[in-house]
């Protein structure tokens, strides 16, 4: 028995975060966010260097073929370092649709350009995930898509979409296909674009050579546990930051991280944000090797990260005082990733009610 | 990541769960509060004998001498608890005192008290906590001053669970009143019949007298009773409480805990209708639930580290706190699905679980304050953990 990274595991993280300090300080971040740049193609060239990109996509298809724990520890690291990367869509939910129901030539087709960084893949499966808000919903028939898909991931650059239907049916959609309108949604986390997509009779592949509705549930568990990841990376480094400041900052005469009423909410947030973090290792390991519990964990890591994430960026941002308020300090970025997290592919009343429904304890 | 067990491993689980098919039926039906029945030092007994508590003390000294292994300890844990057993007997003389003297006792010491604790023969109770000095336990008053042999103690102490069924005590004193606050303690055993003792019991929220307070009037104890040498008790305690907080904030009676709930929430009703079919009361045991999973894959997170001898640093501090928090909170949600059912209490009608859930709910309030309050386990993750600056001391009048 053993729960705990290996020694592998561990390098490729840390490898993984050096890059990010290189290639997304701060400043790149901010500048990407101020370009309202889809993603920064700097950032996820160098990332797809280190095979990020082509993390859970087979050798055969020039990924690396690895588990979903390593694309968490992966995920993990972007929001530490608020990456402006389309990692969640990308690298992990888009090759699981296609691994899991596309056909041997769609496969062929997109898993090695995923994997080489050299394609982006949008996924628009919110109106299963998170719900579906009024007027949003498409409608598959022959080959075509008519309708609306809302708060697409890694929109805005995407070369090809992932597009669930409201039956749960996965179709492929070309980027630059007929009668597909693409709309970029501004949200609060300017470093990872959301897309609106418009389908007026819109020529799709469906993804049918598997079951697509199991990978639909798949891509959605998976996508579930790199957002608490990411969440999770992003309020540890909100703590650190938060404890930074606290050492410096003096007032009264002393540096304010003396105080208990600052030390202890750094503590809260501490006490309350680790735990999830062998939450989320396991529902990563559930995903790889233990089917019957991935969903309920997944559902379970989202909702309990997205809930301390909230605590811990707020809090974080009051032991700033009014810098943390400021656009001075940039700590905006990591509070507002956070948040953006907690919303996608359901909020935690919403997963909370699923895991209820996963274990008989309310109908669907 | 490989959380099977391997073949050793399960074999040894194998083994356990033999052992609780041919033995179980002598499990002890209740443990009585403070003193050992009869049947339970049987079961304790029967325990030691097959390796499945004390397991890792020598066999000098009335354990059964295997080498440490973590795993092998949870197995049996996990064991037990699926079978609904007690394990062997829980209290601060096995806890708290056997591995002090293991580490810090003389052989005498050793021979003479080990064994019989480890039995449930003799009962234990720890003398730290004092009126004036509860967080900041290094402030302690009671004197032990030197005569002849003796040492002759006077004050009083606070908190003392189990004080009143006690055959000895294990106590800080105050022996060179002239050193430093930390460096004039010492810690000594002595038996609680000593003449000049004085156990008063003192009644908590609960309605029980869980702690006493106890009160040394000329105590006479022989200077060869003290562990580790005069003016080491601070030493000595600190090795003392890293076992005792070890203990508070157990994930495994969290999962117990939430299992319980989870039943009461699906058989109680409500205007005829189930809890579990309320959304509210169903949402928070969903979000309690994660913490509950969150906490004991923590465990096995902690349980990993120690296994490889890793410092965990951080992710051992918050257990106690996140842990007596969780349970408290899932006590909680217990009392607030039972409605005003959960205000009924001791021999009332309509009671469920036997008012477990009330007496849970209030003795849970003192494992949060008691080991270290929330604040001083606060003080100790933000100091030791995140590295955050003392709050200084304030300067002298």
């Amino acid at each position: 028995m053993e729960f705990g990274l290996s020694e592998d595991q561990k390098l490729l993280q840390e490898s993984i975060g050096r890059t990010l300090e290189k290639v997304s300080p701060l400043e790149r971040v901010r500048q990407a966010a101020e370009e309202h740049a889809a993603y920064a193609g700097d950032v996820w060239q160098a990332l797809a260097g280190l095979g990020v990109a082509g993390m859970l996509i087979a050798e055969e298809h020039g990924g690396m073929g690895m588990g979903l724990l390593d694309a968490a520890l992966a995920s993990e690291m972007l929001g530490r370092h608020v990456a402006p990367a389309p990692f969640v869509a990308t690298a992990v939910m888009a090759p699981l649709a296609l691994a899991g129901a596309g056909s041997k030539a769609q496969q062929a087709a997109w898993l090695p350009k995923l994997a080489s960084g050299e394609a982006i893949a949008g996924v628009a499966v919110s109106e299963r995930a998170a719900g579906a808000r009024e007027g949003a919903g498409v409608a598959a028939s022959s080959d075509r898509l008519t309708g609306t898909a809302l708060f697409a991931l890694d929109a805005a650059g995407a070369d090809v979409f992932i597009v669930a239907d409201k039956t749960g049916g996965l179709h492929l959609v070309k980027g630059d296909a007929k009668g597909l309108t693409r709309i970029a949604l501004t949200s609060i986390d300017l470093t990872r674009p959301l897309g609106e997509l418009r389908f007026d009779n819109v020529e799709a592949e469906p993804l049918s050579a598997g079951d697509a509705g199991a990978a639909l549930k798949r891509m959605v568990d998976a996508g579930r546990v790199m957002l608490a990841a990411d969440t999770l990376g992003a309020g540890w480094a909100m703590i650190e930051k938060a404890v930074a400041y606290a050492g410096e900052r003096k007032q009264f005469g002393r540096v304010i991280g003396s105080f208990q009423a600052v030390k202890h909410m750094c503590a809260e947030m501490a006490a309350e944000l680790e735990p999830c973090r062998s939450l989320v290792w396991y529902a990563a390991h559930a995903f790889d090797t233990m089917p019957d519990e991935a969903s309920l964990m997944a559902a379970h890591a989202k909702a309990l990260t997205s809930e301390t994430g909230r605590f811990v960026a707020r809090t974080a941002t009051e032991v700033h005082g009014g810098m943390g308020f400021t656009d001075l300090v940039g700590l905006h970025y990591w509070f507002k990733r956070i948040g953006l997290n907690r919303q996608l592919l359901g909020s935690p009343e919403r997963v909370r009610h699923e895991a209820a429904v996963l274990q008989g304890w309310a109908a669907d | 990541m490989d959380l099977a067990y391997g073949p050793e491993y399960e074999a040894f689980r194998a083994e356990v769960r033999a052992f609780i098919a041919k033995h179980g039926a002598k499990a002890p039906r209740r443990f009585g509060v403070s003193r050992p029945s009869e049947e339970t030092q049987n079961w304790q007994r029967l325990l030691i004998e097959h390796g499945l508590t004390a397991r890792t003390i020598p066999k000098e000294y009335g354990g059964y001498g295997a080498e440490p292994d973590i795993l092998k300890s949870r197995i049996i844990a996990e064991e037990f608890t699926a079978a609904g057993l007690p394990m062997g007997i829980a209290n601060q003389g096995i806890s708290m005192l056997v591995p002090t003297l293991l580490e810090l006792g003389t052989e005498e010491q050793k021979k003479k008290w080990i064994a019989p604790t480890l039995r449930g023969e003799v009962v234990w109770c720890q003398g730290y906590s004092e009126p004036g000095s509860g967080s900041d336990l290094a402030s302690l008053q009671t004197k032990a001053v030197e005569d002849g042999d003796d040492f002759i103690i006077n004050g009083q102490k606070i908190w003392t669970s189990t004080a009143h069924a006690a055959d000895m005590i294990f106590c800080l004193v105050r022996t060179e009143p002239e050193a430093k606050k930390h460096e004039g303690i010492s810690y000594l055993i002595f038996s609680m019949q000593t003449p000049g003792i004085e156990v008063r019991p003192l009644k908590t929220m609960t309605g029980h007298a869980e702690f006493n307070e106890v009160f040394f009037t000329d105590v006479r104890v022989p200077k060869k009773d003290i562990v580790a040498g005069r003016g080491q008790g601070w030493f000595v305690a600190n090795a003392t409480l890293k076992h005792e907080r070890g203990m508070l904030g157990d994930p495994n009676q969290a999962g117990t805990r939430l299992k319980e709930i989870t039943d009461l929430m699906h058989k109680e009703t409500m205007d005829g209708t189930r809890l579990i079919d309320h959304p509210v009361y169903r949402d928070r045991l969903v979000a309690l639930q994660a913490r509950v999973f969150a906490m004991q894959f923590h465990g096995l997170r902690l349980l990993t580290a120690a296994a490889k001898g890793e410092d965990p640093g951080i992710a051992r501090l918050i257990v106690k706190l996140q842990g007596c928090e969780l349970n408290h909170q899932l006590a909680a949600l217990a009392i607030d699905a039972l409605g005003e059912i959960g205000v009924l209490y001791e021999d009332s009608p309509h009671l469920r679980a036997q008012g477990a859930w009330q007496h849970r709910y209030m003795f849970d309030l003192g494992l949060i304050i008691g080991g270290g309050t929330a604040q001083i386990q606060k003080n100790i993750i933000s100091e030791r953990g995140l590295g955050m600056p003392r709050e200084p001391k304030p300067a002298k009048a």
